[in-house]
């Protein structure tokens, strides 16, 4: 009863985006208030129904609802309870049901936080937001439907292994939040290109949903990153794998869009371009979706794919895209602007700052559907794999990080190389001794890359330090965005830091180790005081334990396990990790070898790999600030005054 | 107007190359190889670089070549269900190990990832310049080899492995060919 209750309101929901879509914009040519005015309710009963629909599915999968075809392949009754919940995104009906509630959310949050927003415009920005989701609930009804009833089943098959974590529970949802999220400001672009007229009041309505996407996106891939690290079991934390790369590409072309919204609303220029961004970041975050739904490429992180539903998602695209792209070369040409500026300027390096991110962008599409190029060119299949990504990412990544220094530095329209130095000059002496100095401290050798890395970390540190210091403010009375540039930077130096000296500095040794014995690496001395057989509430496992001392004082007793998980029967290695800010120490279990208890252990020392995800953190963190500028509300507070004024005049007239 | 007209019509070549992509099937390649004779190669083994290996050792046995090597991602992936596919169904399956040069120490990265992951293979062949890769035709890692008792390729798989494609496909090529006479 429940499910079919579930599927009940996901069709209504289905008719509700239809009006959506349609009446209001409808309302938009022919100045219609009332059809316009139908946008808001539309939204909130969208999210109603979505929401009902979402926590029938989620019910199905706490009750254990295995007449449910979906729950009876993604869970089991032995699941602990969080993971039943996880798994309802655990596999593709449920995952795409999740997007077409976060995206009745967004459209949600939309409706109800722009009210400063002129009637016509959040119409056509709440219609388009609606067309979008008419797309996603048909795909979900017509092809991918999760309450479809199958005859009652004993038990199901169980969640994925891999997925029975804590941070794959959340990191889906945070990076599905991102990739819709980017719809909003896709939508502003649709709806300013509707209208034909895009003025700097767009750029500022479209900055804070900007941020927000942006950082969830930021948040999510860093999760993926971290679920990979501890949970694949070899202690790798990017693998240029297709999956991945379709959620880096959003980002970069999202990183693109805040820079270029900046441009936009402070000297309203670049508005072809920004626009061009905004539908670029949506459409990588669909592009996305399809190459991780459709099973044209093939990763170690498709988990559920199918080349049928590849076709929907593809027909989606060329609508959602093509008729996106299609108004922008009839509307773009209107969008010239006459302002000018010099060579050397803050546009010029947020120019720079674009071009590099969109390269980056590109240069990551090509190498994630190299493979599908030459196979369509009959040439063979051939893949690229991570030497080709370091080679064009590691130089870009310089060249940006170089731009990053002088770019928050320069000014507007007009500045000179002479003033700069004698600004930059500061950062960029710390930003050596830094970079020489730290490895002398911890580092056992001296290595090029590792100085290079720390150089441009150091150096986009500083020149953010220095351009704060240059406001001469106090840090309390600091405007969000300053706040918000100043984190992002350096968390993005932070992040540079880590990717350096984990890859530079990264120790790994696969050992053989009887009970009691030890071995030392990276000072440390870890004794595997071995394996005992242990019992999970849906798996059995051999847990180790090792004990790791530095200067016979106790550091840590970590317990690595290899699991057997009882439905899927699948080998999983869950590694011990001791974390720290410095280095994390790493011991997973390999194989027992021979009858003495022996068993081969892969221990690694990772120095600074937390700092990886702690500067996505950071630059989460800068992205909140800069989204809630206090400007904003001021703004719309400014709006609402005024007509508040009006309509009381309307009264008194 | 024409210069705003370049995304869409980037975007429309990538639309196409995208279906052609929905068509393919991103883990068969038909192989000029099918139906002739393995290519002949002699190579060291892993754990015993004296002794050589050739095909000519596995004939009268229907036999599998699994390329994999240990900078391969999907190789662990496709590790599991190579190492079920051999504990249950009994298949001979030779390991190609191909161009492992991750470390300085050669060899040594293609031990510790069998330490890690296990080690289902009967025997393996190292092909560290991959010259016999090339011979077999070998695309990208992982690639599978089916090969008759007369020493014939009869099926090749390119990419990782699946429990499906096993059931569906391997198995019963393999009891197939296995009642064939050597």
């Amino acid at each position: 009863m429940i499910p079919e209750l579930g599927q009940m309101s996901l069709i209504i929901a289905l008719a509700i985006s239809v009006m959506l879509g349609l009446i209001p914009l409808y309302g938009t040519f022919r100045g219609n208030s009332s059809y316009m005015a139908f946008a808001r309710p539309a939204s909130y009963a969208q999210w109603v129904f979505m929401a009902f629909s979402f926590g029938c599915l989620v019910y199905a999968f706490v009750t254990d609802d295995f007449s449910v075809r979906y729950v009876a392949t993604t869970s089991n009754s032995a699941l602990p309870l969080l993971f039943k919940v996880s798994a309802v995104w655990g596999a593709h009906e449920g995952s795409l049901l999740l997007w077409g509630f976060i995206l009745s959310t967004w459209t949600l949050a939309v409706a109800l936080f722009s009210r400063s927003i002129p009637a016509v415009m959040l119409s056509r920005v709440l219609s388009v937001l609606g067309l979008i989701a008419v797309g996603f609930f048909l795909f979900l009804l017509i092809t991918s439907n999760p309450f479809d009833r199958i005859p009652m089943q004993a038990d199901g098959r169980d969640l994925n292994p891999l997925l029975q974590d804590v941070g794959l529970a959340i990191h889906p949802p945070m990076l599905y939040m991102g990739y819709v999220g980017f719809s909003v400001a896709y939508a502003f672009a649709v709806a300013a290109m509707i209208g034909g007229k895009l003025d700097v009041a767009w750029a500022r309505w479209a900055r804070p949903w900007t941020n927000i996407a942006w950082v969830f996106l930021t948040i999510g891939i860093a999760l993926g990153s971290w679920w990979a690290y501890y949970e694949l079991g070899w202690g790798g934390w990017w693998f240029w794998d297709p999956v991945e790369n379709a959620s880096l590409m959003p980002w970069l072309v999202g990183t693109a869009l805040m820079h270029s919204l900046v441009i936009t609303e402070k000297r309203g220029m670049f508005k072809a371009w920004t626009v061009l961004l905004a539908v670029g970041a949506f459409s990588l975050s669909l592009l996305g979706t399809f190459l991780v739904r459709s099973g044209v490429l093939t990763s170690v992180h498709s988990f559920a794919s199918d080349p049928e539903r590849g076709l929907f998602i593809l027909v989606f695209l060329l609508l959602v895209i093509g008729i996106s792209l299609v108004l922008f070369s009839i509307r773009a040409p209107k969008f010239a602007s006459n302002a000018t500026f010099e060579l050397v300027s803050r546009e010029s390096g947020l120019l720079a700052n674009n071009i590099i991110l969109v390269v980056m962008a590109c240069a990551v599409l090509l190498g994630t559907l190299f493979p599908l190029i030459t196979d369509a060119l009959a040439i063979g299949k051939i893949s690229v794999g991570p030497p080709y990504f370091n080679f064009i990412m590691v130089p870009l990544g310089v060249v940006l990080a170089i731009v990053m220094g002088f770019g928050l530095l320069m000014r507007w329209k007009k500045d000179s190389f002479s003033r700069l130095w004698g600004i930059v000059w500061l950062p960029l002496i710390f930003a050596l001794v830094a970079a020489i100095i730290l490895p002398l401290v911890f580092a056992p050798e001296f290595s090029g890359l590792s100085l290079m890395g720390l150089l441009i970390s150091s150096w986009i540190a500083f020149t953010a330090l220095m351009w704060v210091i240059k406001q001469k403010r106090s840090p309390f009375k600091l405007s969000g965005t300053s706040w918000g540039a100043l984190l992002g930077h350096i968390g993005l130096a932070v992040s540079f830091t880590g990717i350096t000296l984990v890859s530079v500095y990264n120790v790994e040794k696969d050992v053989r180790l009887a009970p009691n014995e030890s071995y030392e690496l990276g000072g440390y001395q870890f004794t595997f005081l071995g394996v005992k057989d242990s019992q999970g509430p849906n798996y059995t496992a051999y847990r180790g334990t090792i004990d790791i001392t530095r200067d016979k004082a106790s550091v840590a007793v970590l317990n690595p396990e290899k699991r057997t998980y009882r439905i899927q029967t699948m080998p999983m290695t869950e590694a011990g990790i001791d974390a720290g800010i410095f280095r994390d120490l790493f011991v997973a279990l390999g194989e027992p070898l021979g009858s003495n208890g022996a068993w081969s252990l892969r221990v690694q020392y990772k120095p600074f790999v937390r700092w990886v995800w702690l500067g996505a953190i950071l630059m989460g963190l800068g992205g909140l600030f800069a989204a809630f500028d206090k400007r904003y509300r001021r703004l719309s507070k400014k709006a609402q005054t005024t007509s508040q004024k009006t309509s009381n005049k309307e009264v008194y007239a | 107007m024409s210069r705003y007209l370049i995304p869409l019509v980037v975007f429309l070549a990538l639309v196409v190359l995208l279906w052609k992509g929905l068509s393919l099937n991103p883990r068969e390649i038909p192989s000029p190889l099918v139906g002739k004779p393995a290519p002949a190669f002699s190579l060291p083994q892993l754990y015993k670089e004296d002794e050589k290996i050739s095909p000519e050792d596995m004939k009268g046995k229907v036999w599998v070549l699994n390329v994999w090597a240990s900078w391969c991602v999907s190789c662990r992936a496709e590790h599991k269900v190579v190492t079920n596919f051999v504990k249950k169904d009994g298949v001979d399956v030779l390991g190609l190990n191909y161009k492992d040069y991750g470390t300085e120490e050669y060899g040594d990265a293609a031990k510790r990832w069998l330490v890690q992951f296990g080690n289902p293979y009967s025997k393996i062949a190292v092909d560290a310049d991959g010259r016999t890769g090339i011979n077999w035709g070998v695309y990208g890692v992982p690639e599978s080899f089916v090969v008759d008792k007369k020493g014939i390729i009869r099926y090749k798989f390119t990419g990782p492995l699946n429990q499906k494609n096993i059931d569906e496909k391997l198995v019963p090529l393999i009891t197939q060919l296995r009642a064939e006479e050597g």
